[in-house]
């Protein structure tokens, strides 16, 4: 009887989300199909905006999808289609959206960072090298030197750094 | 001197993140903002043989709002939509977005009816007209049937007061 049961709770399992909306056609136009799916892999889900409007399962989504079977089946260009989308839901829609002034940022934005990075590498490291040239040619004072002696003959300055030593 | 770099940094970041935090990004600029309202001629609920269309709203400043029995946030915004329709001027006109007119109806007798009229959008064709992503949506429309503003999601008491309000009295006058 238990069996009876799960087996059953099993296929409504199985039967219910088929039955909550409406099966796919059948008979699907092969070329349109892939044409479509070309299309709606450029465009994003509204409803789940880090999915394609071609692998959404978001109710819109199929909506959208058929319309676009639709408009293919009517002689539409991809250009046409593109324009449906993009009147009703901005540039948003495109994963690739199209340059003008406002997008300068998001198509220019990482180049100009990399070419600031460079700049202030290249920057750094000219000052870097410049640096320990300037340094290589000082000449050291009477002090120093006087101090550099001492400690050549004498060995280690500090009872700390003879500890170290031993 | 040399600190004042990664702190000049530090204060750029936190600029930027602190800016993305307002940003929501379930809010699409709408492009139809200044573009004439989609026509349409659907049948009203309730009575399905009279039809509604925006056309005859020209001259009217109206609002549209677009709902549905089973969208849950919708029942949220509902009371303030019921408020509103008590003492404003301005109509509000649903747009039931792919429901079941039975269930509207009972929907509607449940939670009180805001609407002048509903209109029944079976398949969901109009809500795409109209670049309805998320439901509920309200859009205004002003005299010249030109949509002036659409909220994505539910109308909030804030958003009534400080931008439907006064957008609707400067339309209106």
């Amino acid at each position: 009887m238990k069996r009876v049961m799960l087996l059953g709770f099993a296929v409504a399992l199985i039967a219910f989300p088929a039955a909550a909306r409406d099966a796919a056609p059948l008979v699907v136009d092969e070329a349109v199909e892939k044409r479509m799916v070309a299309i709606t892999e450029e465009l994003r889900c509204l409803v789940c905006q880090n999915e394609s409007l071609a692998g959404s399962r978001a109710d819109l989504a199929l909506d959208l999808r058929q319309e676009i079977r639709e408009m293919i089946k009517a002689g539409k260009s991809d250009k046409e289609i593109m324009d449906f989308m993009v009147s009703r839901y901005g540039d948003f829609v495109r994963y690739r959206p199209p340059l003008k002034p406002v997008t300068w940022l998001l198509w220019l934005g990482p180049f100009a960072l990399l070419a600031t990075g460079l700049a202030v590498l290249i920057t750094y490291m000219r000052r870097r090298s410049k640096m320990t040239w300037a340094d290589d040619a000082a000449p050291l004072s009477a002090e120093d030197q006087a101090r550099a002696a001492r400690l050549l003959q004498a060995g280690p300055e500090t009872p700390h750094a003879k500890g170290l030593q031993e | 001197m040399r600190f004042l770099i990664p702190l000049g940094l530090f204060l750029l970041l936190v600029g930027f993140l602190a800016a993305g935090l307002k940003l929501d990004p379930r809010e699409v600029p709408s492009p139809l903002i200044g573009k004439p309202a989609p026509g349409f001629a659907l049948p009203q609920l309730g009575a399905p043989s009279a039809r509604f269309s925006p056309v005859d709203m020209k001259g009217k400043v109206w609002m549209l709002n677009v709902w549905a029995s089973w969208c849950v946030s919708c029942r949220e915004e509902h009371p303030l939509l019921v408020e509103f329709s008590r003492n404003a001027t301005t109509p509000i006109y649903g747009l039931d977005y792919k429901d079941q007119p039975a269930d509207a109806e009972r929907w509607l007798k449940q939670f009180g009816n805001p609407y002048a009229l509903s209109v029944a959008d079976a398949d969901g064709r109009v809500g795409i007209d109209y670049g309805v992503y998320g439901v509920p949506e309200t859009y205004i429309i002003d005299k010249q049937g030109v949509i002036r503003y659409k909220q994505i999601g539910p109308v909030t008491p804030e958003v009534l007061s400080n931008k439907i309000q006064p957008l609707l009295a400067e339309l209106n006058k």
